[in-house]
């Protein structure tokens, strides 16, 4: 047994005693669920590691077969697989809380599916889940091709992958149950933040000891982004989570942090999520997916080198242009501004590099709705990232703030960006990792791309309307300077643009079933891929 | 040992501004230089190159 299976064997063997010891000195019965969860998938772990060395019996796993560098996909297929899954798990949940905004008895009076205990499932789950299992599949994926290195470590990036899942249902499970630290886009508890900053590091050090052993001399752009992604995430979680629990057999703890330094940090985390998880690290896949579908290296290499540092630079001060007009100090806010400002410059750089990608190939989004989907969402990445610039100039905010503006225009990025880069990473990733040709039908890529897209323009048209017409309302006086409208008046206007944006979810959430159904069709029914061809028959071409 | 808190806090932020504002003209120049143009050439055909 290597060092790295022993180690890994005995670490999750302790840590399976350990949460057997928490589980029997629980405090409350959610700590006790969840402590159960962690010794079940440890004890796992630890059968997986050894089942797996019983059946390799003592061959090595070769890095290399005929000289070629022998990838290791397993861990991508399980993360590819559970991308889609937390996908539809996601979208799903943001319906059901969309129509519970339009219809608000529709929780029934049930505490575990009230607004406020789906939301930040929603939330995670579509950000953490589907994106985080995306961000893990796609750059384990690139940085072994790019690198031309099987990454190393049999049991490592295994970890990674399902602890990473392990952490997404403790999660997922705490919130349903009313466990939460009440921190925006963090909600977590400790033991959860805990897990996932070991589970994190051992990400780091994978990804790291992949580009260590690389054949390539030069680092690819993409593992730049996806580096810059990993070590931010950390320091951000690391920083946001500072928190002391109440007890150590318990689910409750308290910040370090309090005030508007509490804000100031929170938002600095929640802005930097947006900035290094969701664009950083989805901008890995555009660079690397891309050039790959199109065939065509990225437009300009110098551009990406600037892309890179301007968008590093600036998108870490943004974060206080959420606090506009609050107890943060003017400076800090005018500040927040203006960096937020400013990265209309390298998002716009990225977008064009991305775009221009195409340039000479542009007749294959007629016949490549997979590239289609890949272009489409660095238009969204355009749209959105020009929106949010806007808004965080203090005027604008003033009218867009606490609206649903914000949640149209964080579901253009999310949908449209996120979304729509991520299946496309996944519609070229499955049939690459599986080994079959490409997906099972492009057609139905087509029904998904048009589906989702209305789905999309719905949700955020209805949004806009919705949004600017609330934050007209809240401001507006009579001649004798009183308020013209209640709160409520506003929410009964808002009603059917409510119905709108559910039924675009709905659109969404079918556009995410078909691909399921795609994907799924390509694993089981797939062409398969064609063998290398032989010599003779490529020095005859 | 006779620093205010504003003395130190506009060493830090002047000297940081200017620290990071050389530091990305020296990207800048990194990028653009004609002699770098061949490597990221090369660089940009990585993704396709592959086997």
């Amino acid at each position: 047994m290597s060092l790295e299976e022993g180690g890994f064997a005995v670490f999750l063997g302790l840590l399976t005693l350990l949460c057997v010891l928490l589980a029997g000195k629980a405090l409350d019965p959610v700590f006790a669920f969840h402590a159960t969860i962690g010794a079940i998938a440890s004890a796992a772990g630890v059968y997986l590691i050894v089942k797996a060395y019983i059946d390799r019996a003592g061959k090595e796993v070769p890095a290399e077969i005929n000289g070629k560098p022998n990838y290791n996909y397993g861990p991508i297929k399980f993360a590819s697989i559970a991308a889609m899954f937390w996908g539809i798990a996601g979208f799903l949940v943001g319906v059901i809380i969309a129509f519970e905004l339009a219809f608000p008895n529709l929780s029934m009076g049930l505490e575990w599916i009230n607004f406020g205990r789906l939301r930040p499932l929603h939330t995670s789950a579509v950000i953490f889940a589907f994106g985080g299992n995306v961000l893990l599949a796609t750059s384990f994926y690139a940085v072994q091709r790019t690198c031309r290195v099987r990454m190393p470590g049999l049991v490592a990036p295994w970890f990674v992958i399902l602890g990473y899942n392990v952490f997404i249902v403790i999660a997922g499970t705490g919130y349903l149950l009313g466990v939460t630290s009440g921190k925006e886009y963090a909600e977590p508890e400790w033991y959860a933040d805990l897990w996932l900053t070991v589970v994190w590091v051992a990400y780091l050090l994978v990804f790291l000891a992949t580009l260590w052993k690389r054949k390539e001399p030069h680092i690819y752009v993409a593992n730049w982004f996806t580096l810059a992604m990993i070590v931010t995430i950390a320091m951000l979680h690391l920083v946001n989570n500072a928190e002391i629990p109440v007890s150590f057999f318990g689910t409750k703890s308290y910040v370090l942090w309090s005030g508007v330094q509490d804000a100031m940090v929170q938002w600095w985390y929640g802005h930097n999520a947006v900035g290094f998880f969701l664009t950083a690290g989805f901008l890995a896949i555009m660079y690397y997916f891309v050039p790959k579908r199109a065939n065509r290296p990225v437009y300009s290499y110098r551009l990406s080198i600037v892309h890179f540092w301007a968008l590093i630079f600036l998108y870490i001060w943004a974060g206080p242009h959420h606090l506009h007009y609050t107890a943060l100090p003017e400076w800090a806010s005018t500040l927040g501004m203006t960096f937020s400002v400013m990265l209309w410059m390298p998002s716009w750089g990225g977008m064009i590099n991305g775009l221009m990608t195409l340039s000479g190939a542009w007749d294959k989004l007629r016949t490549d709705p997979v590239l289609r989907m890949l272009v489409v969402s660095v238009a969204f990445y355009g749209m959105s990232t020009f929106e949010g610039p806007l808004m965080s100039i203090k005027a604008v905010n003033s009218l867009s703030h606490y609206t649903d503006w914000t949640i149209g225009h964080v579901h253009s990025g999310a949908l449209g960006w996120v979304g729509y880069v991520s299946f496309g990473a996944l519609y070229c990733l499955v049939p690459w990792v599986f080994g079959k040709k490409d997906v099972y039908s492009l057609k139905l890529v087509d029904w998904h791309f048009w589906i989702s897209t209305l789905g999309i323009v719905l949700y955020i048209s209805a949004m806009w309307v919705s949004g600017i017409m609330q934050g007209l309302m809240w401001r507006a006086y009579t001649s004798l300077g009183f308020l013209q409208y209640s709160f409520v008046e506003t929410v009964e206007a808002m009603h059917p643009y409510y119905v709108i944006r559910g039924l675009g979810g709905v659109l969404f959430l079918t556009g995410a079933l078909i691909m399921a159904v795609n994907l799924y069709l390509t694993i089981t029914r797939g062409e398969a891929e064609e063998a290398e061809p032989a010599g003779a028959l490529a020095a005859a071409e | 040992m006779g620093f205010t808190y504003e003395q130190v806090a506009m060493f830090a932020q002047q000297s940081v501004t200017i620290y990071f504002f050389v530091l990305f003209l020296a990207i800048l120049a990194y990028a653009l230089w004609p002699k770098n143009k061949e490597p990221f050439d090369h660089a940009a055909q990585i993704p396709l190159e592959e086997d």
